[in-house]
């Protein structure tokens, strides 16, 4: 499988590994413990109380896995800083159920407006079409990368 | 259950009616134990959106995901593919 799509993807899985940075662009990581569960209530709760909710194996500073460390640097080159980040790895009720929940069978796992939107795949290909910025403005997050296309046209 | 790359290939093909099929194991690459990646040509997926796209990979192959620990997916319809080759 050669193309573009899958040396993004490839330099998305590299980058940022190791370098924690710590609260920099501190998204609200939640605590996955005590009550995030697994049941379908209890996440329908979850994925409509932010506006960006990811279940993540790991934790935005520090992801255990580089699918959800892609999520991470693609929110971040957004500039998308305030989102609700779960860390299924503190919780195996909460692994399984999320799974149940969404009817999808992996993690990384993104939610929009309480919508499930897809996994790495899916944000990836969304961020390189455009259409993440797209759904973000329809948010209310007005994606970091408009202004930086901003300040490349006026030059 | 045999998650050979061949038999995931040949399932996806079936189900698909695909005209295009490829499945890597990926484990190299994505650094997580027994990863696929997977590329899947279809007619099928013609007016889908990726999500409902990716939902079709994902009940094609419900038996496998539960063995395997991580999977990417690329899902295209044959002018896409064409047009990438």
């Amino acid at each position: 499988m050669s193309g573009s799509l899958s040396r993004a993807a490839a330099a998305l899985l590299r980058w940022g590994r190791g370098t924690g940075g710590g609260g920099l662009w501190g998204p609200g990581v939640r605590a996955a413990g005590s009550g995030a569960g697994g049941s379908a209530e209890q996440l329908d709760a979850l994925v409509k109380k932010d506006k960006v909710v990811v279940f993540l194996k790991g934790t935005p500073e520090q992801p255990q896995c580089g699918f959800s460390n892609a999520v991470v640097q693609i929110l971040r080159l957004h500039g998308v800083r305030d989102y609700a980040a779960y860390n299924v790895l503190d919780d195996p009720e909460l692994r399984q159920g999320i799974k149940d929940y969404s009817n999808w069978p992996t993690i990384p796992q993104v939610y929009l407006n309480g919508e499930f939107v897809g996994g790495c795949d899916i944000l990836l290909q969304m961020h390189q079409n455009g259409d993440l910025v797209e759904e973000l403005k329809k948010l209310g997050i007005h994606s970091a990368l408009l202004d930086e296309k901003k300040d490349q046209d006026s030059k | 259950m045999e998650l050979s790359t061949k038999y995931l290939m040949e399932k996806l093909q079936r189900d698909l009616a695909a005209e295009h099929v490829a499945v890597e194991d990926n484990t190299t690459r994505s650094l997580c134990a027994c990863s696929f990646r997977v590329l899947a040509v279809s007619a099928k997926f013609e007016r889908k959106p990726m999500l409902q796209r990716h939902r079709l990979v994902n009940a094609c192959l419900a038996e496998g995901l539960l063995h395997i620990n991580a999977f990417e997916q690329k899902t295209l319809i044959p002018e896409q593919w064409a047009r990438e080759r």
